[in-house]
This record gives structure tokens, sequence and C-alpha cells, in this order.
């Protein structure tokens, strides 16, 4: 079975596109008069930030088909460029304004990726990804070595609020960082769209789908790859100059592998082949970095499980799962696959719960021992020597796993039943 | 005038000869069907010319230009543009995207990324153009990897032809394709290569005897004939070495 389109398309898509690009403005507006406590704002600014970083991440990854280890590199140094900008104009010694720090940042980023891309880009596919992952190492370990401009372990601080207010804005109050954050959000995210439909763009989408085949139509693609990698170093930077302002502080592991990793982690999992992908992946990167974390001290453990299971099951993303039920939605056949989603969520959650019971008691072994095996889970007291606890969350899980194939093959069977029939409409429209 | 000349050119792999010496000057304007059995060095030869392989002696000259040891992209840019053997598309991008990204370079628009391709005019056009010589226009926002083998077929040489390239290579085009595909297929090649200079391997005896000028025939990395169809027909030395398989063949089952 031949289908045309495995997901959903806007129509007429001028209008959609003009709707859903003033909704995304409102929104970044509107966010922090929601949520106004300190928490929320510093993490929508984050959330910001990550937007930028993951869609210029996306670039390589989504668009151009590189897989890239190291991309940390280019958000970091943007960061320490930012940084020490920023502290030469608090000293004086360079005339510009906090608002402008992070495009300074965006410079750094770009002149690295200017110098490393030349050695990067030359290769696509596995040699590329082993080559970011060797200059990651390698800027990782000389931001250990000259702490005159890496700062050693404690990093480089600074200060935001200097110089003279413009209108009232002196960075002071987390709010105006969020809206500065905003700002430039909204700009790059509209400036990277609009890379995807310049012809650069869209030869680097036919570099990811057969580079030999462009070596013959004219192009030469280690230059289309090397210029891509540049304008998303140039992305990257102005994120890590966003962060610097943001944070007042850029400490070593901002180059390090463990950032590049979250990068190309949320990016897929927000969904690398759609470009609003990596804008869900930014949103989830910081409730998990802030919100899982705090919850429970197995949340890595949590991410790797949610990450094994969206590669093997949903390689699309996020992203990709949102557009195939909008298709559905159009024929509309959501409403029919409705009770099978409920199905899973609920049997899933069941089997989820099981399995969490079992991890916090092994964590709590092994990091609380001291004190005593009693520990608490979703409002249930677990005894972690005791056999009941573990029979009991074996159990839950098991069965939670068994209902859970149950509803898994209904869904398999409504899903494919709702697919033959949105091919026989399509046929039927054509025929029309 | 002589669109593409071959100067003993020779290709080793390893230790292995494989192209060992060819002399060849295809006309500007001329078809030149290029025929030899499995192995001959056929294909090889077209890479050699395309610069996906270098040659290790020998000269190739297009027009005034030498092209051994030139990148594609460089050879490309000359005018030269090839087929492959097997369909080398871009699969996640559509019919008509695939067909737009194959004339940018050659409108100018190179690694611009302060333009939009929506407002490309000319490059909108030509691919759209482009897709209605290929009778691709009814599948203008089909991916290429849901176009069927025949499409993609026709995709491949829509691409080929869409740098406007003065040589043409066409790789065993029909390949795969049913009798009643191949026919009409051959017939789109002969319309959208018009007044090119096109050299094309093929395996179907009829189809080169019927779209050809000129007959090349290649045999163990050699060209031992090059003429017109009747020509090489009657040379002795093809008939023993090429066609005298499959008379003697024939006549078995005779």
């Amino acid at each position: 079975m031949a289908l045309t389109k495995t997901h959903y398309e806007f129509k007429p898509y001028n209008v959609a596109r003009w709707v859903i690009w003033s909704l995304f403005a409102l929104l970044l507006v509107v966010s922090p008069m929601v949520f106004t406590s300190n928490l929320s704002v510093t993490m929508l600014t984050q959330m910001g930030i990550a937007m930028i970083a993951c869609l210029s991440y996306n670039m390589l990854l989504g668009q151009g088909g590189m897989l890239s280890f190291g991309h940390a590199v280019y958000t970091g140094l943007g960061a320490y460029i930012a940084m020490h900008a920023l502290n030469a104009a608090s000293s004086g010694g360079l005339n510009i304004p906090v608002t402008l720090v992070p495009l300074v940042g965006g410079l750094g980023g770009m002149f690295f990726a200017v110098l490393f891309g030349y050695v990067t880009t030359r290769k696509s596919g596995t040699t590329f990804a082993m080559i970011t992952m060797g200059v990651g190492e390698l800027v990782f370990a000389m931001s250990l070595m000259f702490s005159e401009f890496f700062g050693g372990e404690a990093g480089v601080s600074g200060n935001r609020v200097m110089g003279q207010a413009f209108m009232g804005i002196t960075y002071g109050p987390p709010v105006q960082v969020y809206y500065l954050t905003a700002a430039y959000t909204l700009v790059c995210v509209a400036l990277m769209y609009a890379f995807t439909r310049t012809p650069l763009g869209r030869i680097l989408n036919a570099v990811r789908d057969n580079p030999e085949r462009v070596e013959f139509i004219g192009y030469n693609t280690q230059h289309v790859r090397y210029l891509s990698f540049i304008i998303a170093g140039f992305f990257a930077g102005i994120a890590g100059g966003l962060a610097s302002v943001n944070f007042e502080i850029v400490t070593a592991e901002v180059v390090g592998a463990g950032r590049s990793g979250a990068y190309l982690l949320f990016t897929f999992l927000g969904g690398a082949t759609f470009f609003f992908g990596p804008l869900i992946g930014a949103v989830l990167m910081v409730l998990a970095f802030v919100l899982l974390s705090e919850f429970t001290k197995a949340w890595l453990l949590y991410l790797g499980l949610v990450f094994l299971f969206m590669v093997m099951f949903a390689p699309g993303g996020i992203a990709s799962l949102i557009m195939m039920n909008l298709r559905l939605a159009a024929f509309g056949r959501l409403r029919q696959m409705w009770v099978a989603y409920v199905g899973l969520a609920v049997t899933a959650l069941i089997a989820l719960a099981g399995a969490a019971a079992m991890i916090e008691m092994v964590y709590h072994l092994q990091l609380n021992a001291a004190l005593g095996p009693e520990l608490k889970f979703a409002g249930v007291h677990l005894n972690a020597d005791s056999l009941n606890s573990w029979f009991g969350s074996a159990f839950v899980m098991l069965t939670g796993l068994g209902l859970f194939e149950l509803a898994r093959r209904q869904y398999v069977h409504d899903w494919d039943e709702t697919q033959v029939f949105i091919e026989k409409e399509i046929k039927r429209r054509e025929a029309l | 005038m002589i669109a593409l000349e071959l100067k003993d050119v020779r290709k080793n792999f390893g230790k292995t000869e494989i192209i060992r010496g060819v002399n060849l000057a295809v006309q500007s304007g001329e078809r030149v069907g290029i025929i030899g059995p499995n192995g001959a060095g056929k294909s090889t030869l077209f890479n050699l010319i395309s610069g996906r392989l270098e040659p290790s002696s020998g000269e190739i000259w297009l027009g005034d230009n030498r092209i051994d040891h030139k990148k594609p992209f460089e050879i490309n840019r000359l005018g030269l543009s090839r087929s492959f053997q097997i369909t080398n598309i871009f699969p996640k991008l559509s019919v008509f995207e695939n067909l737009r990204c194959a004339v940018l370079w050659k409108l100018g628009y190179k690694y611009t990324f302060f333009k939009f391709l929506a407002d490309l005019d000319d490059a909108n056009d030509a691919a759209d153009k482009l897709m209605h010589e290929i009778r691709l226009d009814k599948k203008r926002d089909v991916l290429a990897m849901n176009l069927t083998y025949a499409e993609q077929r026709a995709l491949e040489i829509g691409i080929t032809i869409a740098g406007g390239a003065n040589v043409i290579l066409l790789d065993e085009p029909t390949a795969g394709m049913s009798k009643s595909e191949t026919k009409r297929f051959i017939q789109l090649i002969r319309e959208v290569t018009e007044g090119k200079t096109l050299l094309t391997v093929e395996h179907d005896m009829g189809v080169v005897f019927g779209l050809a000028d000129k007959i090349a025939v290649v045999v163990y990395g050699e060209v031992i004939a090059f003429d017109t169809p009747e020509a090489v027909r009657a040379n002795a030395k093809v008939q023993e070495a090429y066609l005298g398989s499959a008379v003697a063949e024939s006549q078995a089952h005779g």
C-alpha cells in the first residue's frame, strides 16, 4: 500500500502559517503573565534558550542528516565569549549594551563553527559523528587547561545589571531577561524557519537524502555542509549568549559531552523530521532537567527509557505523532481512536507504576540505606527489604504489561482500519 | 566539433586492469550507444567520464576542458550530466523539489540563503516545465520514494537533464522495465535529449539500434568498434566477440 502522505498538511497554507506564527508570538508574550512565580519565569527563559539551541541542532540532524555529538561546543563557547563580552562591557573595556551580548555569543559560536566545522564537515555520516565527538572531547579537555579563558572549576561569572538603564530596562528582574530571551527566540525561530525555504536549505535536504547525487547536479556537498554548520553554529552561540545573561555564570560543563547528548536526545524526542519538533523537545528538556530531577533521583534512567521506546516505536518523535493524529482528525477518524489511546495510556501507567516502584526501591537501597528500608512512593509506603513490596510492585507491573499488550493489539487493529479508510477516501476524492 | 574525447584512458583496480586504453571521440549532437557484455567496463567508463572515479592514466576532454581528475560537481558545471543504473534520486523530497534542486545551480542560485525558493520564478517555472516533459505533473507533491519504479526512472532522467548540460550520459535508463514501458521511455528520452550529445549504456539491442546514430562496442576494457549501427552489425570482430555468442545461442535454440 503506497501511502502518499503519513501526516496532515495545513490548507490553505498561508493563512495557517500566519495564524500559527501569531499564536507562537502571543504565547511568548503571555506565558510569564500566566506563570508568574520566579521558578516558572526562569524555566520559561530556559525553554526559550533551549528552543534556539535544539532548532540549531536540528539544522544539522533533521535537515542535513548530520548526527553531531558535539553541539554543546558551539553553544558553550558562545556562552563563554558572551560572558567575557559582558565582563568587558561592565569594566568599561567594551561599549555594548546587555541586549546585544547574546549576539556576541552568536558571533563567537559562528567563529568556532568556521574553525572546527572546516574539519568536521569534510566527511558525512559515521565519520562526521566521530569527528564531532572528538572535537567535543578536545574542547572539554582544553576547558580544564586554559583557566584564563574558561575560569577553571569555578567557571566565569559576571553581572548583567550594568551600564545605563534604557527605558527602565536594567535586566535585574528575571522577567526582563525572559522578554529579552523571548524576543531573541521569536526572531531566531523565524530566521531558522526561513532558512528551510531557501536554496541552501533545500540543497541541504538533498545532501541529507543522497549526497552522491548532489555532486552530480553541480553542488559541492562539503561546501553545503560547511555553510549550514556555520549557520547552525551562529544560532547555537546565540543560545549560549542568552544562557550567560540568564545564569550570570558559565562553567566547563556547558561544552561537555553531557550537554551535547541532551541536545541530541531532546531534539530527537521532539521530532527531527518536522521543523517544530525541536521546540517540543526544548520544552521537555527544561521540564526534565528542572522538575523531573527534583521529583526523583532516577530521572536519567526514566529519560533513557523514554528515549529508547521513542527510537524503537516512534522514530519521528512527538511531532510526527501529533501530525499523524492531525491527519486522522482531518478525516474525522480521531474519535474512533481515542478509546484505544485511553486504553494504551492507562495500561502503560499501571505498568510504569509497578516498574517505577521497583526502580525507586533499588535507588533507595543504594543511596539512602542509612535512612532505613522504608520509603514513600506516589503516596504508598514501601519497604525495600520486604518481599511483599517487591512482589506487589512486580505484580502491578506484569498486570500492566499484560493489559498493555491487549490494548496495543486493539490499537494496532483500529489504526490499520482507519488508515485503510483514509486511503480509500483519498482515492475516492481523487476520482471525483 | 568534438564534444567529448577520451585519449588512451586506463583504469586499474589494484593489479586488475579494467579499462585498457580507450580512445573515443564523440561529435557534438551525436547519439552514441555503448554496448558490450557484462563486466566489459561500460559503467566504469561512465564513472571515469563523470568524475565518480579517477582514471589511472590518459586524458578526458569535454570540449576545450580537460576533465579527468576533476570533481563530479566541477564536471557537471562544465556541462556534463549523468544518470545512474540504480535509481539515484532524493527519496524524501517531492517530485517537484527533486527537479527544483537540480535546476538551482544552472540558474545561478548557488549556495544562497538570502532568497526564498518560492520567489524564484525561473527555477519554479523550469521545474514545472520539466515535470510536464517527463509526465510526472500529476505527481507533483508525491515524495520520490513513493513513486512507482518507472516513475522513479523518469525522475532520474529529469534530474539528469534539468541542469541543461549539453553532454548527457545515461547508464541503462531502461533497466528493469517491461517491454511496453521501455518503448514509451525511449520515446521520452528522444524528446528530452533533442539536440544534445547523448551517450547511453544499454543491454537491449533493439533499443540501441533504434536510438543511436553510432555504436561503441566495449569488450574487456577496450573499444573494439565505433561506427554506425549497420557497420557495427557487419563488423567481424564484433560478431566474434560479442554478438557471436548470442548468434550461437539462438542457433542452438533454433
